[in-house]
């Protein structure tokens, strides 16, 4: 990564918005990740990917979206076609951001179908490759709207599998993990005794009331929460000026749409 | 070593109803669309279809043509949900074995290999194992002794592909970032019928590309269709990108006004509906 010029030639910058929080969050996921592949679905945990990427974990691995590993700058560096991703997903080395269209408090994830899988209220993407990412190697979830209506008591369809299941399995599923949950109000994990969902951190402007009101299931809520980190000055303009000057993050996060 | 040239129309005589048909390429990207336009203009129906689902998929369903679809997923990659597709499971349009891609992967390279099944472990757990009953699990001999999917083989009596080059041996090349799973549909079916943009010489394959481009063996392939524009309007990356506009325009008109207007009694007369589109979206 270059050196950032020093800062004091330049405008003072703006607070960071909602959607730079969510960056920033998504990039943690692959704090300490070492040399593997990053595997980021959607705009947001892209951003955070590659953010990843040029500050603190400069060993990950990226795609171009299609078929080949590429550096910060775009250089080609590997190929990666389809069939060579699916066995890297099978041999472990990569860590996966996906969405959920609805998420349980073990981590279960649903991107198949809503209502009976038989006579689907809303048909959605499928299975894709979630049954395999998560028996295989760390998953996390993005969730760029936080509502009942994606934090259920209980999915329709289990695509991504969750603790609970994973615990019924025993030892075909020594390779299961789930990192982290970003949503637009905060960060979750699963370091709980059950392995059931915990908020780690609420993003700046968030309170517990509010991720307790959006949430189908009983959060874990730790006494003290945490604050989603302050992005660094270098970070921020890492994000504004060279991952997304036409901020379109803020597109999938909107500033006013959330209190 | 026979020309095995044939025309679009010529590849869908020799299909039949009821027939396992699969189709390559990956969601919006070098699907075979000639070919499924030309299986569109006849009656063969009751298809169970194999893919990894795009707008193939979609037409295919929505013309009520599948009894049966196989598949991980189906998407118009930059349109995450394939409007068409929903609604045709949204009506319970035909059965669906749904399983996830690496599982997909095993049942080709299973049929590949003419083995029954492959092992994997992705599925444990998941409800992909509660939505296909007729999956089984099988149980390591060696002292692991893990239980793992038996992915079941995915034979096709025919597949349907598009390249970017072949001869008229039946050699196939692709010059994209991405082989996709295309020699597997070929070597997992019983016909392989490979549409491309252009034919060339035999010699022509590696004057400007490398062997490894050289995807598809003649001797897995049936017959081959000269067919520009032939994945329109899915990608067929160098020679063309995906034709957003036109997917847009594909994902939010109904399907009977899309067929009506598109799907006339010949390519060309799609190639002249979409030149009159463009022409319109211009003037």
């Amino acid at each position: 990564m270059s050196t950032p010029e020093t800062a004091d030639t330049r405008a003072p910058l703006s607070p960071p918005t909602r959607a730079e929080y969510c960056v920033i969050a998504c990039a943690e996921a692959w704090r300490g990740a070492g040399e593997i592949l990053a595997s980021p679905m959607g705009l947001v945990p892209s951003l955070g990917a590659r953010l990843a990427r040029l500050t603190f974990a400069p060993d990950l691995l990226l795609t171009d979206g299609e078929a080949l590993l590429v550096g910060p700058d775009g250089t080609p560096e590997g190929w990666l076609p389809y069939r060579q991703h699916l066995e890297l997903v099978a041999g472990g080395r990569r860590h996966v951001m996906m969405g959920a269209s609805q998420i349980d408090r073990y981590g279960n994830q649903n991107i198949s179908c809503i209502g009976d899988w038989s006579h689907p209220r809303r048909q959605l993407l499928g299975m894709r490759g979630a049954p395999l990412n998560t028996l295989n190697n760390p998953t996390s979830y993005w969730i760029p709207r936080h509502s009942r209506r994606v934090f259920v008591e209980r999915v329709d369809v289990v695509c991504g599998v969750g603790y609970d299941r994973a615990a019924g399995l025993g030892d075909a599923a020594r390779f299961h993990g789930l990192g982290r949950v970003v949503s637009d109000l905060g960060a979750f994990d699963f370091a709980t005794p059950d392995h059931s969902m915990r908020l780690a951190s609420l993003h700046p402007g968030v309170s517990v009331e509010q991720v307790r009101e959006a949430t189908g299931f009983a959060l874990t809520v730790p006494d003290e929460v945490p604050r989603t980190r302050e992005p660094e000055e270098a970070e921020l303009r890492l994000i504004r000026e060279v991952l997304d000057p036409a901020g379109a993050r803020t597109r999938e996060v909107p500033e006013a749409a959330r209190g | 070593m026979g020309d095995k040239t044939m025309s679009a129309d010529e590849v869908v005589s020799r299909l039949q109803s009821g027939m396992t048909l699969g189709i390559g390429g990956w969601g919006s990207r070098r699907k075979p669309m000639t070919l499924v336009r030309a299986l569109l203009r006849t009656d063969i129906t009751d298809l169970t279809v194999v893919s990894y689902g795009g707008p193939d998929v979609g037409m295919l369903a929505a013309a009520g043509r599948i009894r049966k679809l196989v598949t991980a997923f189906v998407t118009l990659d930059s349109i995450p949900l394939e409007p068409h597709y929903r609604a045709a499971r949204e009506r319970a349009g035909f059965e669906l074995t749904e399983v996830d891609e690496g599982m997909f992967l095993s049942g080709l390279r299973a049929a590949a290999h003419r083995l029954p099944f492959l092992p994997v472990r992705a599925g444990l757990g998941s409800d992909v194992m509660r939505i296909n009953p007729h999956l089984k699990t099988i149980t390591s001999p060696y002292e692991d002794g893990e239980t793992l999917v038996a992915m079941p083989a995915l034979w096709m009596d025919a597949a349907l592909i598009h390249m970017s080059r072949a001869d008229r041996l039946g050699n196939g090349q692709y010059l994209g970032p991405d082989p996709y799973f295309d020699d597997l549909f070929c070597a997992a079916a019983d016909a392989a019928y490979v549409s491309c943009e252009r034919i060339v010489d035999t010699a022509e394959l590696t004057k400007a590309a490398p062997p490894q481009s050289l995807l598809l063996k003649r001797l897995a392939v049936t017959g081959v269709v000269e067919a520009p524009n032939g994945a329109h309007f899915t990608s067929c990356s160098p020679d063309y990108d995906r034709d957003e506009e036109f997917q847009r325009l594909y994902a939010t008109t109904p399907w009977p006004e899309f067929a009506e207007r598109f799907l006339g009694p010949a390519e060309e007369a799609y190639r002249a509906a979409v030149r009159k589109w463009r022409k319109e979206q211009a003037g």
